[in-house]
């Protein structure tokens, strides 16, 4: 097999810590990545960026160990290495924090950052010198955790930062993040970019994947672009514009992101809810829905509006007072809500959405099977003829239609459970972070596709940590902070500060402030 | 990955023996392999009486293990078949024996009747613990196979619990020793066991509920379904399987004994598992445990004939089956990854 001679973007004099010279990866006949060459130098942080099924992932495990390429090579200080795996990169001081969380949830804090690697002294652990460390690590990436504090009780967000302060224990000169900030909100996020800016500043090269394209420019010396596996560009962050590198990476223009809102502000209620309770995680909130209005949620991770709207829908035990068109409703479980024309869309695609091991006919029918069947018989053609109709609605982009759910991309995940649940044929539509995961491109179609249903005269709940998407998407936004509803935004007050004040209590310049402060 | 060209349908027959599940088709082949071993140890092991022996003596890990097959594919387990199995085979001799109903046919027609009835009753009992209680399938039906066992014990005073009336045991035996169309009443017994199991498990909705229960419990949830009933319901099919299992075993014997169904958990739960059923469910093969409940009995049998291994090892060797095929199967989803 020939190797392309190797034309690394070298800025001259140093040499890249890591470089991919020309590297593809096929699964089986498919390629799925195609001659990637690219480099980072010591004290650099260089972005890759694309959509969902670009290669981005492909491409890190790669440059980690976690899978060998088929063609091409890796070099570590200019010289072409072979890793025997993932602990084999890491030995050569190359560390990828990974994007799922992979914790011991009964395990405490400083048990999980040292797992593996305790510290001992004669055959006992030293629990105390691991949990003085531990702390010790937490804190210099601005947060504050007890470590002895179970993994369980912490949020998402701090179980991230314990994942970062574990994979930074070891001696590291590359650090590759893998989306770190899907499940962070804005201060969190600001506070992993800083501790991101003093890796750089001590030498440690890191390679960044996000599709948080503002945050990439913000972090960024150079940013490459993938698209379809391919290696689109490379160029320095001064040189792109969040909009630029859309485009970039969708290859088309993407100036208008967010459809067109209808005015809804005369129309009937269709769902009024009263002090509603659901015992540790909403008090007493009230809230109406009218009918073909987006009604956005926002609030920081933990605030409580998932569990508000899984109490809502019966999936969680819950009081308060729900009326449906006027009427009022109790709803046992989901299957009443469900047959009231009331779905939920759960953030978790992949551990409540969708079964991921099952086809996509088993997963799109899975909620609605009754009308797919005769007598006690499932009648697979008239699943096949929905199936069809669900690919062409949604523009689920499969290779094949025998595909497992788990083998799609995110997006088409999303868009697959979305038809699932329309089928059902609601009325009301509650959807949980709609776009998470998401590439830009996806994320245009499933904003389309929530502003057609609005249009239709049905009404959507949209539930998003990007605050973004809930300004650019709805009609009125609600906020909510430790429980409880605490604050609506409509027309020119939908803005970041203003959902920012409510979300934490705090004014944001003082919040600016606290960060400028640290930084 | 590159998932984002549109759909085309080129599925030509060689694509589509790529796409066979080899853990579909690898019971079958290891079925094969046995065919052929036997054949070599004993020229008599592939006469057509023999195998239609062993098949018959196979029936009740065969019609047991359909219904484990929905257990298991449902992300449960149950470990209290065999004792249950002996509990029900006791309470039905024990009904036959009393002479509640007048004419032997009836009696037995009655006592079908009384079998099944006791055993969806154990079964649901067993589901009603796991599901309401929400504790573990291994604990609850551990207790309740030590609970099962030791009611049969009390029952039959330590003993055995016989068939007293010898008129009904000559009229009963044939559902053992009989034979219908060539085929033995248990091969047939089998078949339809199979056939209704498969049916059920691959073309109702019931049947799409269990695999989706078995393959993640929270989206089954999320979707609607009544997890608590899938699951409730896949226990009480255990307990209806085991009854008609019972049935085919009672007139072979006319007894059930301390030790009746001793070790039919082992063997049901491995011939699951060889059949290719995924022990941590979202994925049943009912032909699969078919297989797997005659290799099981086809090792016994070539073990018997060869004498190169005592035949009292037989439990060693069924225990050490279910391990390789938990490896084989391992592999084979790894390649598949």
């Amino acid at each position: 097999m020939s190797v392309a001679p190797a034309s690394p973007n070298v800025i001259d004099t140093p040499i890249p810590v890591l470089e991919a010279r020309g590297i593809a990866k096929a699964f089986g006949p498919v390629e799925v990545l195609t001659d990637i060459t690219l480099s980072v130098m010591p004290g650099e942080v260089h972005a890759i960026i694309g959509e969902n099924g670009a290669g981005k992932s492909t491409l890190m495990k790669l440059l980690s160990g976690h899978l060998a390429p088929t063609r091409g090579t890796v070099a570590i200080d200019g010289e072409p290495v072979t890793f025997s795996g993932p602990v084999d990169a890491e030995h050569r001081g190359l560390v990828l924090v990974h994007q799922e969380i992979l914790l011991a949830p009964d395990l405490t804090v400083a048990q999980n950052i040292f797992m593996g690697r305790e510290l001992k002294r004669g055959l006992m652990v030293n629990d105390r010198e691991m949990n003085r460390q531990s702390a010790e690590a937490v804190r210099s990436l601005g947060a504050e955790i007890d470590p002895t504090t179970q993994i369980a009780r912490l949020s998402i967000a701090r179980r991230q930062l314990v994942q970062i302060a574990r994979a930074l224990q070891v001696p590291h000169r590359v650090v590759i993040f893998d989306e770190p900030t899907a499940s962070l909100t804005p201060f969190e996020t600001e506070a992993l970019l800083k501790v991101i800016r003093d890796l750089r500043d001590k030498g440690v090269a890191v390679l960044y994947i996000s599709h948080r394209l503002p945050e990439v420019g913000a972090i960024a010396d150079r940013i490459t672009v993938l698209r379809d596996g391919k290696l689109i560009a490379t160029r320095s962050a001064a040189e792109l514009q969040p909009v630029d590198m859309a485009r970039l990476m969708v290859g088309r223009d993407m100036s208008q992101l967010y459809p067109e809102r209808e005015d809804t502000a005369t129309r009937q209620n269709v769902l009024d809810v009263k002090n509603f309770d659901v015992p540790a995680y909403a008090r007493d909130c009230s809230f109406t829905l009218r009918k073909g209005e987006i009604l956005g949620f926002a609030g920081l991770i933990g605030a409580g509006r998932t569990e508000l709207f899984e109490g809502l829908v019966g999936l969680r035990t819950a009081h308060g007072e729900i009326k449906l068109n006027g009427k009022p409703v109790k709803f046992h479980n989901v299957r009443d809500s469900m047959a009231a024309g009331i779905v939920y869309l759960s953030e978790d695609r992949k551990g409540k959405g969708l079964l991921l091991a099952q086809d996509l006919r088993t997963n799109l029918t899975l909620a609605t099977l009754e009308k797919f069947t005769r007598g006690p018989l499932i009648e697979r053609k008239r699943e096949d003829k929905s199936l069809d109709k669900a690919i062409t609605d949604f523009d689920i982009r499969a290779r094949r239609r025998d595909l497992l759910a788990g083998q799609l991309s995110g997006g088409n995940q999303q868009k697959l459970l979305l038809a699932k649940m329309m089928l059902l044929e609601p009325g009301i539509v509650i959807i949980d972070e709609p776009t998470r995961g998401i590439d830009i491109g996806t994320k245009e179609q499933i904003y389309r596709f929530i502003a057609d249903l609005a249009k239709a005269g049905k009404s959507v709940v949209v539930i998003s940590s990007e605050m973004q998407e809930l300004i650019g998407i709805c009609h009125r936004i609600l906020v909510m902070r430790s429980s409880r509803i605490v604050g609506e935004v409509t027309g020119e007050a939908m803005t970041e500060n203003e959902i920012v004040v409510y979300a934490t209590g705090v004014k944001i310049n003082e919040a600016e402030l606290y960060s400028a402060g640290n930084a | 990955m590159s998932d984002t060209k549109a759909i085309t349908d080129t599925r030509g027959f060689g694509r589509k023996m790529a796409d066979l599940d080899k853990t579909a088709v690898a019971p079958f082949l290891a079925l094969a392999a046995l065919f052929i071993l036997g054949a070599l140890v004993n020229p008599n092991f592939l006469s057509v009486d023999n195998l239609l022996n062993v098949l018959t003596r196979s029936s009740f890990i065969a019609i047991i293990a359909v219904g484990a097959t929905f257990v298991i594919s449902a992300g449960g387990l149950d470990l209290s078949v065999g004792s249950m199995a002996a509990l029900v085979a006791g309470i039905m001799i024990l009904f036959l024996n009393s002479g509640a109903v007048d004419g032997d046919m009836a009696m037995l027609a009655a006592g079908v009747v009384v079998a099944i009835g006791v055993g969806a009753f154990a079964g649901l009992l067993n589901g009603a613990v796991i599901t309401i209680g929400k504790i573990e399938p291994f604990i609850v039906t551990l207790g309740t196979m030590a609970i099962f066992r030791s009611v049969t014990v009390w029952l039959a005073d330590g003993g055995s619990i016989a068939m007293k009336s010898i008129a009904m045991r000559n009229m009963f035996r044939p559902m053992y020793t009989g034979v219908f169309l060539g085929l033995p009443i248990p091969v047939w017994i089998i078949i339809a066991a199979g056939a209704l199991g498969a049916f059920i498990l691959y073309k109702t909705s019931f049947g799409r509920h269990v695999i989706a229960v078995g393959s993640n419990e929270d989206v089954a949830r999320y979707s609607g379904i009544h997890v608590n009933r899938v699951r409730a319901m896949t226990y009480i099919l255990q307990g209806i399987c085991v009854a008609i299992a019972v049935v085919v075993y009672v007139p072979r014997l006319g007894a059930a004994t301390t030790t009746t169904g001793m070790l039919w958990e082992l063997q049901a739960i491995t011939a699951v598992v060889i059949g290719g059923t995924a022990l941590r469910g979202g994925v049943g093969r009912i032909w699969g445990t078919i297989c797997g409940a005659f290799m099981l009995e086809v090792v016994g049998n070539i073990m018997v004939l060869s004498n190169i291994v005592s035949e009292y090892l037989i439990g060693a060797v069924q225990g050490t089956i279910i391990i390789i095929a938990m490896l084989v199967q391992r592999t084979l989803q790894k390649k598949k990854a």
